[in-house]
């Protein structure tokens, strides 16, 4: 076990490199003037001008920017906003609390709905609501999440309040008519559309496919009743894919989701990239997108250690190849 | 991220009591076993009817979206220019007989708006698919081809392209590139290739092992001989899938795009363009917003419909 831990992180540490490449080729390429962006349009001296580069290390080799730019990483130096002039990383920290909210609640929508109406779907083959839960996730992966957001807005918000019916919050975290959870009851679910019908597809098929097992045979032949076998012998190896899919989904959340957050104006850090790249504030963006980057891979190591705990085909498979 | 297609673990379809015995006799010669397998699929796709009535939506849509010139700005208004002589009494007219979908707030037909973006949505997520299966097809044949050096590479480059959070790096590829036509096509193309690249070298892996590849090997075949006549025409079905997903896909994220600001410019109709453009209109127009996201909805369904039916018709497994 130890050694497959170990594989597994050492193989993180080139992709990890990868990225920190990737993103300094690309605020390079990016069209612009660095010193104009931080200086605003402040008439300067070419003599000044050259000052600035200096200070800046703009003046240096590329390959020794970007060695200089990972030993400021090393020590945790993710540079300042060029805008706010604030830490890049103090910008992250007030606002990933509001990320991670929104992600629990939509991972919680995830669990409830999605292995919910899989299991249905599973059990119940066939019949109307199986065709209802396979139509429904179909048209959920195919919704433009925005779109979704926006028409709940809407319904929920502006024709609710229009027909006299109680409705909820359209946009922002908190208000004073408000309780705070009621404002996020549509963005959490908007959060959770797309990844709610992946949930319900991948347990119906896996539950599909654990029931035609033998050992859910021996289990029907000793006489246990139909549901002892589904819940006791059935869900439990089926759960193991389905319960992988909610970690790997729960660290894509951790990136910030861009479209939600957007749309209900929740200051998150998606909202927070996005808003940055729009300014072209630069340190931001790169800071922002290694943190996301740097804690997407933790929890993915994470799933990817406990799945090897569940499973052990996997950690040996690992170690013997 | 968005989560990944090939994540999703398909039904296990139908059976097909014929399967096992006309594949027996299509091994008889290589030729009639391409041309029965491709029939067999046909015919398999044909009693899938949800996957006709994708395939017929897309077809009317593509023919509407082609053909567009000839009717549409005559019968139903120009999609761009405006009427400045009328602009203040058609603003935001809600649908009616003459215009199903109404105006916008520029006295424009929507439902010709929404015919053009077609041409954009559609042209998006063919060109960029295309592209992303050229770059996922080379990149993942010299993986699995080559193995060693090259396939750590390949797969630790798509490790860093998966690495990133999807849509960030689409917007931070716009940054680069510029707002426009041209460079939605290279961004998403660019971000579609990791996948596909992983999907094609385990399934040429899995071809790979098969006699018929050592028989053309003993017979003197070249590499590039074995690739294309050997092996991609035996890996190439989850490739078709996985395609016909990803057109819907990169329909998808052209939308959002678009709708944050960063894709397609103004005044060319975008379905995502139009959505942000109507978002200021909610309270009192909201037709303006319904009717592209609809259209999103339904084009993206077909191609998601179609692709799920044709990996119940190739008998493809899609586990990562």
């Amino acid at each position: 076990m130890l050694k497959y831990i170990v594989r597994r992180v050492l193989q993180m540490v080139p992709v990890f490199l990868g990225v920190t490449i990737l993103l300094f080729v690309l605020t390079v390429v990016i069209p612009g003037d660095p010193i104009a962006m931080r200086m605003g349009e402040r008439n300067m001296t070419d003599a000044q001008r050259a000052s600035i580069r200096k200070a800046l290390g703009l003046d240096k080799p590329l390959y020794q920017q970007y060695g200089d730019y990972l030993v400021r990483l090393s020590k945790g130096d993710l540079g300042e906003s060029s805008r706010a002039r604030r830490p890049v990383l103090s910008i992250f920290a007030d606002l990933y609390p509001n990320t991670i909210r929104l992600a629990l609640a939509a991972i919680v929508i995830e669990i409830i709905i999605g292995i919910g109406a899989g299991i249905i779907s599973a059990i119940k083959r066939y019949s109307f609501m199986d065709v209802l839960v396979t139509l429904s996730t179909s048209i959920l992966v195919s919704l433009p999440v925005f779109w979704l957001g926006l028409m709940m807005q809407l319904l929920f918000g502006i024709k609710f309040k229009e027909w006299g019916l109680p409705y909820l919050p359209v946009v922002n975290m908190t208000s004073d008519q408000f309780p705070p959870w009621a404002h996020m009851i549509m963005p959490s679910i908007v959060l959770a559309s797309v990844s709610t019908a992946y949930v319900a597809r991948i347990m119906r098929s896996q539950l599909l496919e654990v029931m035609n097992q033998d050992y859910i045979r021996t289990a029907q032949a000793k006489g246990l009743s139909p549901s002892a076998v589904i819940w006791k012998h059935g869900l439990k190896n089926a759960m193991i894919p389905v319960v992988t899919f909610i970690g790997l989904d729960l660290g894509a959340m951790m990136s910030g989701a861009i479209l939600t957050e957007t749309v209900f104006n929740w200051p998150g850090i998606g909202y927070m990239v996005y808003q940055s790249i729009l300014q072209r504030d630069w340190p931001v963006v790169m800071g922002g997108v290694i943190i996301i980057v740097f804690v997407v891979m933790i929890i993915n190591l994470l799933v990817d250690i406990s799945y090897a705990f569940l499973d052990p085909r996997i950690r040996y498979g690992a170690e013997s190849s | 991220m968005k989560p990944d297609i090939s994540e999703a673990v398909p039904d296990p379809g139908d059976h097909h009591p014929d399967g096992a015995t006309r594949a027996s006799e299509s091994t008889l010669t290589a030729e009639a076993s391409s041309r029965t397998l491709l029939s067999d699929a046909l015919r398999r796709l044909r009693r899938n009817k949800l996957a006709i009535v994708a395939l017929v939506w897309i077809a009317i849509m593509v023919a509407v979206a082609v053909t567009a010139d000839l009717w549409v700005p005559q019968t139903l208004g120009d999609p761009i220019k405006i009427d400045t002589t009328k602009v203040v009494g058609l603003s935001l007219n809600p649908p009616s007989l003459a215009h199903p979908f109404g105006r916008d707030d520029l006295g424009r037909d929507i439902l010709s708006r929404v015919i053009y973006g077609a041409r954009v949505s559609l042209a998006v997520g063919v060109i960029a698919t295309a592209i992303s299966v050229m770059l996922g097809l080379i990149m993942g044949a010299l993986a699995a081809y080559y193995g060693g050096l090259a396939d750590s590479f390949v797969m630790r480059l798509t490790d860093v392209f998966l690495a990133f959070p999807y849509i960030l790096f689409a917007i931070a590829l716009m940054a680069v590139l510029g707002r426009g036509f041209l460079n939605i096509f290279i961004a998403i193309g660019l971000l579609g290739w990791p996948t596909i690249a992983r999907v094609f070298r385990s399934s040429i892996l899995q071809v790979k092992e098969n006699e018929y590849v050592d028989a053309a090997r003993a017979l003197g075949a070249g590499d590039l001989r074995i690739m294309t006549r050997h092996i991609l025409p035996n890996a190439v079905a989850p490739i078709i899938v996985y395609a016909t997903m990803s057109i819907g896909g990169a329909i998808l994220t052209e939308a959002a795009l678009s709708f944050l600001g960063m894709g397609i410019l103004p005044p060319t109709p975008a379905w995502g363009l139009m959505l942000a453009e109507g978002r200021g209109f909610i309270y009192n127009a909201p037709h303006l917003m319904i009717f592209p996201g609809l259209a999103i909805l339904t084009t993206v369904l077909g191609f998601v419909l179609l692709g799920d039916g044709l990996r119940d018709a190739l008998d493809v497994k899609m586990k990562d």
